[in-house]
């Protein structure tokens, strides 16, 4: 990927950070897009560069179309433009549907679903004139299954499904695949805080017998980024350990 | 700009962007029938043709473009204008 320009978008933690890392030490020049852990994308910027990559942190809040221009206008100045895409920028804001507000349910949708429209719209031109371009949409097996409290969380990772098969038909022809990665129950900092009493019992329904790595959902990501995965396009691979079988 | 100069560089678009034989297009030729051009790839040329020309062409516009030589004459007028 020594030649590609690649953004992910809520790049500078847990998953996100992962993914920038992998793409970088494929070679891809990375762009850790963040809205507000600025601290946190420059250290993930750092650590490329320590290796030897090229990245570059840029500050958008992807559910925003003019900070969504914005951010291609940086990542093109700085990087080039990019041909791989990861819309990876989610937020959860859980709650029983009966007690959830039309707040929580926007901003759910807007960061989760409708940064992958914005981001991809936009990212489309240049993987057009390219003919060539990798767009990566981070689902979830909540949206896949269902999981209860989730209701505008799931809804949102269940709409990138749908959204990433649409535009595979789209652009197919044009030597862009569009996928998403389904990850199930993945050890993060918000993993970490439930405590070892509910990671325990989570483990215990999951076929492999432990939660999941941010490495290996980024290493689902990277090989559909890659040129070995042209024939690959508007699948949905689920990177759980067996949780939703 | 001349109209000539832009029908050449339509030409030029049509066979780099689109991957179209240079022998089929002329001005009367039909997108969709003549050059078997699919909706993408409409839009693909739009965008080169935003580019190429410094113009910019509205979605309710570009709708209604059939032929090459609509789409010179859309150029023509958005230069112009």
């Amino acid at each position: 990927m020594s030649d590609r320009v690649a953004l992910v978008t809520g790049g500078s933690r847990g998953i996100g950070r992962a993914i920038a890392l992998a793409l970088a030490e494929s070679g891809a020049s990375v762009a850790v897009n963040y809205a507000s852990s600025a601290a946190k994308a420059d250290e993930v910027v750092s650590e490329i560069v320590a290796t030897g990559g090229n990245a570059v942190a840029v500050k958008a809040d992807v559910g925003d179309p003019d900070q969504v221009a914005a951010l291609f206008t940086t990542v093109s100045d700085q990087l080039g433009d990019p041909t791989i895409l990861v819309n990876n920028a989610g937020i959860t804001d859980d709650g029983l549907l009966m007690r959830m507000s039309v707040e929580q349910w926007d901003r759910v949708l807007a960061t989760n679903l409708r940064s992958a429209f914005l981001c991809t719209k936009t990212a489309l031109r240049p993987m057009l004139r390219a003919k060539w371009g990798r767009i990566v949409n981070i689902s979830s097996v909540s949206g896949v299954a269902g999981n209860p409290g989730q209701g505008n969380y799931a809804a949102s990772k269940a709409g990138l499904i749908g959204f990433t098969k649409s535009i595979a038909k789209e652009v197919g022809s044009r030597g862009i695949t569009v996928n998403a990665v389904a990850p199930g129950f993945i050890a993060t900092d918000m993993t970490d805080a439930l405590g070892a009493s509910v990671t325990d019992a989570a483990a215990q329904q999951i076929s492999v017998g432990r939660l999941g790595t941010v490495a290996e959902v980024a290493s689902a990501v990277r090989y559909l980024a890659s040129d070995g995965a042209s024939y690959i396009t508007g699948q949905t691979i689920v990177v759980d350990g067996g949780l939703a079988l | 700009m001349e109209r000539s100069d832009i029908e050449s560089k339509m030409k030029e678009l049509l066979v780099e962007e689109l991957g179209l034989d240079e022998d089929k297009i002329t001005m009367d030729a039909t997108f969709e029938e003549d050059l078997e051009v699919d909706s993408l790839g409409v839009v693909e040329l739009l965008m080169a043709l935003e580019d190429n020309f410094g113009v910019q062409i509205p979605d309710e516009e570009a709708e209604s473009l059939v032929t090459v030589g609509e789409a010179v004459d859309l150029v023509q007028k958005k230069i112009n204008a």
